[in-house]
C-alpha cells in the first residue's frame, strides 16, 4: 500500500537496541513531515548525584550508566578528575588504560555486529534464527565477545561494571604472565575472527544512502583514537577537550528526555564509527587498514549502513592494539599516582564504541564535586539520526508499513544507539495523514 | 576446572524486585555453597551462554513478569537433556534469558540439565531494595537451590548452613 490517509502504524518494541524510546514518523500525503525520536526513560540524573560525591568517585558511579560501555564512562571521568587536579597518569598507566578501552571495543562490536545488526542485512529477525543458518559465524562472534570480556575481567577485575580503575590508575596491574598467556590463547585467535568478520560483512547488501553530516571525532596524532586525543570535524574545526561546551551546545526537545546537541553555528553532527574512521583511517594498525581496503571502504565512508564493515575494522584494530600493548607490557610502578584534590574545573573526552564521549567536572578544594556535565554519544547523533531517518522513510513512502517499519528499524540500528546512556525498547510508529 | 554446577543469578539491583537473582547469589556467597560456582549476570545472552557453556548444570535465578501469579511466587522449571522446548521468554530484560536459551540450544551450548527457577515481581522501578514478597521468595529459593546443588552433585557434603531438604516445589511452583 502506499499514500493512504490517516492511517498509523504502531509495532511492539524494538528489539536489538541498548534502551528504551520510540520512534515517531509522520507521513502527509507523499511527504514525511517530521521523524522524532522519543527518548522517554525517565532522566537518569547522574550529573545531579555526582554533586557533593568525593572526587574519587565519579569513574565508580558513571560506570553504571552503561552495562555495554562503562570503561568509557570511567576513562572520560578519570581523565576530566585528573585535568582539574593537574595530574597527568604516566605512560605505561596510559597504556594500561587503552588496554582495558580495547576490550570494551571488542565486546561492545562483537555483540552489535553478530547479536544485533547482522541479522538485518540477512532478513533474519534476530539472532538466534540467524544461527541456524549461520552457525559458524554465530559462533565467531560469541568468541570476539569472549576475548573482550577477557580482557576486561583481567585488566578490570569483571566484564561489566569493572572495579579495578581508580582515578589515578588502577588498584592492582596484572602481571606480564597472565597477559600474555591471554594473548596468546585468546586474543591471536580472535583476531584471526575479526578479520574474518571483515570479509563477511563486507559482502553484505548495503542500501545506497549517504549522510552529509558534519562528522565528529577525537584525533590523535600518532594513532587511532580510543583512550585520548583532540576533537576534531569532517569540515576542519578542531578545538581543545577542555573548550567542548563552547563548541557543542545541548538544548531541550520536548520529545525526548535526552538532551539534543549541535556544534555551535553548524547544527547537527554525528559522532561514533564513520566519523572515527573518516577522520582517523590513515591510523589505523596495518592489517586493520589492509582489511578496511579490502572491504572496500575509502578516505570516507558516510553510508550509515556500512557502519557495520567499520565496527568489524576496529575490532581488528583494536585486537591488534592490544597485543602490541602486552608484548610491551611491563606493569606500571606504582599502577596509580596519588590525585590529590585541589578547586577546578576539569574536562575529559574518549571514544566510547557509540562515538566521543565529553565529562566536565568542577571540584572544590576538598574535591567536593559542585557540579558535572556528562555529553554521551547517542546525545549527540540524535538530530542526525532524525534527519537520517526523514530522508530514508521519503525515499521509501512506496513500502507498505510493515516493510517501511521494518526498514526503519534497521536504519535506527546502524547506530548503535545507546538509549540507556542517552538519558531503555524503541516503540515505532508510522502515521500517515 | 570448573565445578560442574554453576547457579547463575540475573538482574539488577538498582532496579528494586529485578535485584531477586543477584541477592540470591549473594546470600549464597555468604553461605558458601560447595561445588557450585556463583555467578550474577545482567542477563546479555552472550555473556549468560559464557557462564553455562561446558556445565553439566546449571541453575538460572530470575526476576519475572508473567502476571499470571502473585508476587513473590516461584515459578520452576528443570531442563533436562538438552531440552528442545520453548525456553520461555517472561524475563524482566529486552533481550532476555529466553533469547540465551534459545542461542545456546541453536549452538549446542546448553548445559545438561538446567534449572530455572524465575521469582514474579511486584516493582521493578528505579531504586535498591526488594518488596517484602519477593524477600520472602528469596529466602526459600536460597534454600532451594542449595538442595537443588546438593541434588545435582551427590559426592559434596552439604554445609551445615544448607541441610539438604526433601524438593518441596514442583514443576510449577515453590510453595
Amino acid at each position: 500500500m502506499s499514500h493512504r490517509n490517516d492511517r498509523s502504524l504502531r509495532v511492539g518494541a524494538l528489539a536489538r537496541v541498548e534502551g528504551e524510546g520510540a520512534m515517531h514518523v509522520r507521513v502527509d500525503g507523499a511527504t514525511v513531515t517530521d521523524v522524532q525520536l522519543r527518548i522517554y526513560e525517565p532522566p537518569r540524573f547522574f550529573e545531579a548525584f555526582l554533586r557533593g560525591r568525593g572526587h574519587l568517585e565519579p569513574p565508580d558511579i558513571t560506570a553504571r550508566i552503561c552495562g555495554i560501555c562503562p570503561v568509557a564512562y570511567q576513562m572520560s571521568a578519570c581523565l576530566a578528575i585528573e585535568d582539574a587536579c593537574g595530574v597527568r597518569v604516566s605512560e605505561p598507566v596510559a597504556e594500561l588504560r587503552r588496554l582495558l578501552y580495547c576490550g570494551e571495543w571488542v565486546a561492545s562490536h562483537a555483540l552489535h555486529v553478530y547479536l544485533l545488526h547482522a541479522p538485518d542485512f540477512l532478513g533474519y529477525p534476530g539472532v538466534v534464527e540467524m544461527a541456524r543458518s549461520h552457525r559458524d559465524a554465530v559462533e565467531r562472534g560469541l568468541a570476539l565477545k569472549k576475548a573482550g570480556n577477557a580482557i576486561l575481567e583481567l585488566v578490570g577485575g569483571r566484564a561489566i561494571h569493572p572495579i579495578n580503575v581508580r582515578v589515578g590508575g588502577f588498584y592492582h596491574a596484572p602481571s606480564p604472565d597472565e597477559l600474555r598467556a591471554l594473548a596468546r590463547d585468546t586474543l591471536r585467535p580472535a583476531l584471526d575472527h575479526a578479520l574474518a568478520t571483515v570479509d563477511w560483512v563486507a559482502g553484505f547488501p548495503f542500501p545506497d544512502f549517504t549522510v552529509d553530516h558534519e562528522l565528529l571525532a577525537l584525533t590523535d596524532p600518532d594513532r587511532y583514537p580510543i583512550d585520548r586525543g583532540e576533537p576534531r570535524t569532517s569540515a576542519g574545526r578542531s578545538f581543545r577537550v577542555r573548550d567542548f561546551e563552547h563548541h557543542i551546545v545541548e538544548t531541550q526537545a520536548a520529545h525526548s528526555t535526552a538532551l539534543h546537541a549541535g556544534l555551535a553555528g553548524a547544527g547537527k553532527y554525528l559522532t561514533g564509527p564513520l566519523a572515527r574512521y573518516t577522520l582517523n583511517h590513515a591510523a589505523l594498525s596495518p592489517p586493520a587498514r589492509r582489511a578496511a581496503t579490502a572491504a572496500g571502504l575509502g578516505e570516507r565512508c558516510d553510508n550509515p549502513f556500512r557502519s557495520i564493515v567499520v565496527r568489524a575494522v576496529e575490532m581488528v584494530h583494536a585486537l591488534d592494539e592490544a597485543l602490541r600493548i602486552i608484548e610491551a607490557y611491563e606493569p606500571p610502578a606504582p599502577p596509580h599516582l596519588a590525585v590529590p584534590p585541589r578547586a577546578g574545573i576539569g574536562y575529559g573526552a574518549t571514544e566510547a564504541p557509540r562515538g566521543t564521549l565529553f565529562h566536565r567536572y568542577e571540584l572544590d578544594a576538598a574535591g567536593t564535586v559542585v557540579s558535572a556535565r556528562i555529553v554521551p554519544p547517542t546525545a549527540q547523533n540524535q538530530p542526525s539520526i532524525e534527519d537520517d531517518l526523514r530522508r530514508y522513510v521519503q525515499d521509501r513512502l512506496d513500502l507498505d508499513d510493515e516493510r517501511l517499519t521494518s526498514q526503519c528499524e534497521q536504519a535506527i540500528r546502524n547506530y548503535d544507539p545507546c538509549i540507556s546512556c542517552a538519558t531503555h525498547f524503541l516503540d515505532l510508529t508510522v502515521e500517515r495523514r | 576446572m570448573n565445578p560442574p554446577v554453576v547457579v547463575i543469578g540475573v538482574g539488577n539491583p538498582f532496579r528494586r524486585d529485578d535485584g531477586a537473582g543477584p541477592a540470591v547469589i549473594e546470600r549464597l556467597r555468604l553461605a558458601g555453597l560447595p561445588g557450585a560456582d556463583l555467578a550474577e549476570s545482567d542477563g546479555e545472552p552472550s555473556s549468560l551462554i559464557m557462564l553455562w557453556e561446558g556445565r553439566q548444570n546449571a541453575v538460572v535465578v530470575d526476576a519475572v513478569h508473567t502476571h499470571r501469579a502473585a508476587a513473590g511466587h516461584v515459578h520452576r522449571r528443570l531442563m533436562a537433556h538438552r531440552p528442545t522446548g520453548p525456553g520461555g521468554r517472561a524475563g524482566s530484560h529486552a533481550m532476555d534469558l529466553g533469547d540465551a536459551v534459545a542461542l545456546a540450544r541453536e549452538l549446542d551450548r546448553l548445559p545438561d540439565r538446567m534449572l530455572l527457577l524465575g521469582i514474579e515481581a511486584a516493582d521493578t522501578g528505579y531504586g535498591v531494595g526488594l518488596t517484602p514478597a519477593v524477600a520472602r521468595a528469596v529466602d526459600r529459593v536460597v534454600e532451594h537451590v542449595a538442595a537443588a546443588v546438593h541434588e545435582l552433585r551427590p559426592e559434596v557434603a552439604p554445609s551445615r548452613d544448607h541441610r539438604p531438604e526433601p524438593a518441596h516445589g514442583t514443576r510449577e511452583g515453590l510453595r
